[in-house]
C-alpha cells in the first residue's frame, strides 16, 4: 500500500476550498457580490438560521467568495477554519474578544506592530481588558505575567522592529501548560515561510492586505482557528473560556464546544464576532487576496532572495551602520530563524545608515523604485524612514528606546530586478553621505 | 447529556435540546477515531424537528470515559445500555462506519428495540490492511492522515461543514489527532481491530426486518461499492441511496445530501 499525501502548498494555494461554479462553470473563483441569499423556503430558512443545515444567509456573516479564501486560508495554515474579515486590525481584534472580555488579561509580547501595541496598551483597555507586555525572548518574563484570568498568549512570529524570532515551541509550552492558548500574527511569515500550527500556536491571525494579497490592492484580515487547542479540557482544568463551554444566550444556549470539538473558536468568532461587530470582508477584496495567494509560493521565494541579496550588499557598505535580519549570524536570533525559517525570515526589515535624521530624509527622498510609504508586503519595493514619519516628534532618545535610530530604515522588498534595487539603494546611501547644502 | 452506562460516565450529544425521551429517538453512532462532533447538523436538524436525539461519545472517544471496546459486539451490548440509561424503549439507529457495524450488531442483539436501522459508509466484511493496521498500532499520527486523505473526495468541499469557511479535511484530521491525545489507549488500533475482526454481519444482516437505508458514497475509498455490496445484497429490502462527490466522510462531505436522505428516511411512516 502505497501512502498517500497532502497535495503541497502551491496546488493548495491554487485549489483548497474552490471548485468551478457550479452555476456556470467558472473556473475562476467568481465574486458574489450580493447581500443576501434566497431561501428555498421556510424551513430551509430556520435551519440555516440554528446552525443546522451549512449555507450563506447574509454576508455579513458569510459570502461564497470569502468562504474560499477562509477555506484555502485554513488549509495553507493546517487549521480547521479561517474568518476573513476587514483588515489585520479586525482579525486580531476579533480573534482576542472571541475569549477575552472586560476583566481579562492578555500577555503579549512588547515587539509589535504599533497597530497592535495601540489597540492592546490604549483601546482594549479601555475595554477593561488589560495587557502584560514582555521581552519575546524572556521566556520567564511570559510565565510571570500570567494570572488567573489571562486569556491568551500574544506575539508576532517575527517581531517588530527587530525582526525577533518567537520560539513558537517554547512559548506555546508555556501557554499550554498553563492551560492557555497561544495567538500569533504571522503577517510577516506567511503560511509559506512558517506555519505556526506545526510548532504549538494555536491562532494565527494575518493582515492579508500584505504578503497574502501581495499587490497592494486591497486591506484585509484573516483569522485562522488551528483546531489545536482543547477548549473543554482548558475549562474543566481552570475555568476560563466559559464563552466556548457554557450555554451562550446570544445564540440559543448553543455550547460551542459542544458543537464542534476542535474549532467551538471558529464557530463563536463567526456566529457572534463577525455578526455583532460585522467587521466582514468585502467579496470585492477576497477575489484580490485569492488572486495573490494563487501565487504566494513563487513570489515568497523571489521576495527572500531579493532580500538575501540586498542585505548582502547593505551589511558591507560604508554608509551603512547595521543591518537587522536574522539571517545574519550578528542577530541575536540568527540560531532560532535557522531551525524555524529555512525558506527564509521574509522579506521586511530595518537597517540604519550613517549620519542624523535629515541623512536619512536625504536618503529616501533619492530613491526612484523604492516608494516611500506606509506599508509592506507589496509586489513593488517600499521604504520608510521612522524618524521623519510615523515617529516624527519623538527625540533621538527615546527613538533608541523603541529600538530605532534617526537613521533606521525599513524597507520592504518587492519583485523588481533586484540589480536594480540595489542601485537605487546605492544612489540613495551617496545621497544620504552627501553633506547638507548651504544654500547662496 | 451524561449518563452512566456500565459504570462509567458516558457522553450523549442532544442536537442542542434537553433529550426527551417521549419523542421518536434518534440514536447516531460515529465511526472509528471520531465523536459526535460529526454529527454536528444532522442531529440539531433532527433535534430541531421532533426527534430525540443522543449522539453518542462511544467509551474512550470524546467525552466519554473508560477504555475504547474491543469488539462490535461490546459495543453493542454498551450501546444498548446507553438507551437504557436515557430510558429509550427504541429508538432509529444512525451509524457512520464502524457505528454502523455498531448500529447492525445492536439490531441482531434487539431487533424490538430498533425502530429502523440507516447504515452511512458500510461494508461487511469491513477489512482493514494489515499495513494500516500496522500503522495505526504504531505509527498513529500517521495513520490518521492516511485515512484522512482517503476518506475526502476534494479539498473544496460546498457547502462546507459545519459551515463556510471551515477546512473539512483539516478538521477530521485535528478530530482524530484529538481523539489519539485523549486517550492512552490505541484508539484507532482498536477501532479498527474491532472492525476488522466483526464476524457476525452476514448473519445479522439476514436477521434485518426494519426498514433499512444505505448512504454510500461514490468516490469512498475505504468502504467502496465493491466492499459494500454483500452487505446490500444481504438486506433486499433495504433503499440505497449513492451520493456524488462524496468520499467516506459522507456527513461533511455532502452534509445537506446526507440530512436530507436521513430525515426522510427517519420521519417517513414514523
Amino acid at each position: 500500500m502505497s501512502a498517500p499525501h497532502y497535495p503541497g502548498f502551491d496546488t493548495l494555494a491554487l485549489h483548497a476550498g474552490a471548485a468551478p461554479d457550479p452555476a456556470t462553470g467558472a473556473r475562476a473563483t467568481p465574486i458574489y457580490l450580493t447581500s443576501s441569499f434566497v431561501f428555498k423556503d421556510s424551513d430551509h430558512a430556520a435551519s440555516l438560521f440554528n446552525m443546522e443545515r451549512a449555507g450563506h444567509v447574509y454576508s455579513r456573516i458569510s459570502n461564497p467568495t470569502n468562504a474560499v479564501l477562509e477555506e484555502r486560508i485554513a488549509a495553507l495554515e493546517g487549521g480547521v477554519a479561517g474568518i476573513a474579515v476587514a483588515s489585520g486590525q479586525a482579525a486580531m481584534h476579533l480573534g482576542l474578544v472571541t475569549i477575552a472580555g472586560a476583566g481579562s488579561h492578555i500577555v503579549a509580547s512588547r515587539a509589535l506592530y504599533g497597530g497592535s501595541q495601540n489597540l492592546l496598551a490604549y483601546t482594549m483597555k479601555r475595554f477593561g481588558i488589560e495587557t502584560t507586555f514582555v521581552d519575546p525572548r524572556d521566556l520567564d518574563a511570559w510565565r510571570a505575567a500570567i494570572r488567573p484570568n489571562t486569556k491568551v498568549l500574544f506575539a508576532e512570529t517575527l517581531g517588530n522592529p527587530g525582526l525577533d524570532v518567537l520560539d513558537i515551541e517554547q512559548v506555546s509550552s508555556i501557554a499550554h501548560a498553563n492551560h492557555l492558548p497561544l495567538m500569533l500574527d504571522s503577517t510577516f511569515t506567511t503560511p509559506y515561510l512558517l506555519r505556526p500550527f506545526d510548532l504549538g500556536a494555536d491562532l494565527v491571525f494575518h493582515s492579508a492586505t500584505k504578503f497574502l494579497c501581495g499587490h497592494g490592492t486591497a486591506i484585509g484580515g484573516l483569522l485562522v482557528d488551528g483546531g489545536t487547542f482543547d477548549w473543554h479540557a482548558a475549562y474543566e482544568q481552570s475555568g476560563r473560556f466559559a464563552e466556548l463551554c457554557e450555554p451562550y444566550e446570544g445564540f440559543h444556549g448553543m455550547v460551542f464546544a459542544e458543537e464542534s470539538t476542535v474549532a467551538p473558536f471558529a464557530l463563536r468568532a463567526r456566529r457572534e464576532g463577525l455578526r455583532d461587530f460585522g467587521a466582514v470582508m468585502s467579496p470585492h477584496n477576497a477575489f484580490a487576496i485569492l488572486q495573490g495567494i494563487e501565487t504566494l509560493g513563487l513570489r515568497m521565494d523571489r521576495h527572500v532572495a531579493n532580500t538575501r541579496k540586498i542585505v548582502e550588499f547593505l551589511s558591507t557598505h560604508a554608509a551603512v551602520e547595521s543591518v537587522s535580519y536574522p539571517e545574519l549570524p550578528s542577530h541575536p536570533d540568527h540560531a532560532l530563524a535557522k531551525k524555524l525559517l529555512p525558506k527564509g525570515c521574509g522579506a521586511v526589515f530595518s537597517f540604519s545608515i550613517k549620519g542624523d535624521r535629515a541623512s536619512g530624509q536625504r536618503f529616501v527622498e533619492a530613491l526612484k523604485i523604492f516608494s516611500h510609504l506606509a506599508n509592506v508586503g507589496d509586489a513593488k519595493s517600499l521604504v520608510i524612514h521612522p524618524a521623519s514619519t510615523t515617529h516624527f516628534r519623538v527625540p533621538a532618545a527615546q527613538l533608541v528606546a523603541s529600538g530605532i535610530t534617526e537613521g533606521t530604515m525599513r524597507l520592504s522588498v518587492g519583485l523588481e530586478d533586484v540589480d536594480d534595487l540595489i542601485e537605487d539603494l546605492a544612489a540613495g546611501l551617496k545621497a544620504s553621505e552627501r553633506a547638507p547644502s548651504k544654500g547662496l | 447529556m451524561l449518563l452512566t452506562v456500565h459504570n462509567q460516565p458516558a457522553y450523549c450529544y442532544t442536537g442542542g435540546k434537553p433529550f426527551d425521551a417521549t419523542l421518536p429517538t434518534a440514536v447516531f453512532i460515529h465511526g472509528a477515531q471520531h465523536d459526535h462532533s460529526v454529527w454536528a447538523l444532522q442531529t440539531r436538524y433532527f433535534a430541531h424537528h421532533g426527534f430525540g436525539v443522543l449522539a453518542v461519545d462511544l467509551p474512550g472517544h470524546g467525552r466519554s470515559a473508560g477504555q475504547p471496546l474491543g469488539t462490535v459486539e461490546q459495543q453493542a451490548d454498551w450501546l444498548l445500555a446507553v438507551l437504557d440509561a436515557a430510558g429509550v424503549e427504541s429508538a432509529c439507529l444512525i451509524g457512520h462506519s464502524m457505528g454502523s457495524l455498531i448500529a447492525l450488531e445492536t439490531t441482531y442483539r434487539a431487533a424490538d428495540r430498533v425502530t429502523k436501522l440507516a447504515l452511512l459508509a458500510s461494508a461487511y466484511p469491513m477489512k482493514v490492511s494489515d499495513s494500516l493496521l500496522d500503522a495505526a498500532q504504531h505509527q498513529e499520527l500517521q495513520a490518521i492522515d492516511m485515512v484522512n486523505i482517503w476518506s475526502h473526495s476534494s479539498y473544496a468541499q460546498k457547502p462546507s461543514a459545519p459551515g463556510p469557511g471551515f477546512s473539512v479535511v483539516g478538521g477530521n484530521r485535528r478530530l482524530m489527532q484529538r481523539i489519539a491525545a485523549g486517550n492512552p489507549a490505541q484508539v484507532f488500533h482498536t477501532d479498527f481491530t474491532a472492525c476488522n475482526d466483526y464476524a457476525n454481519g452476514a448473519v445479522a444482516a439476514a436477521a434485518v426486518t426494519c426498514p433499512t437505508l444505505f448512504l454510500l458514497g461514490q468516490q469512498d475509498l475505504m468502504t467502496s461499492a465493491r466492499a459494500s455490496a454483500p452487505l446490500v445484497n444481504a438486506i433486499a429490502h433495504a433503499r440505497v441511496t449513492r451520493l456524488e462527490r462524496c468520499g467516506h466522510a459522507l456527513m461533511a462531505e455532502q452534509p445537506d445530501a446526507v440530512l436530507s436522505e436521513l430525515f426522510s428516511f427517519a420521519r417517513d411512516a414514523q
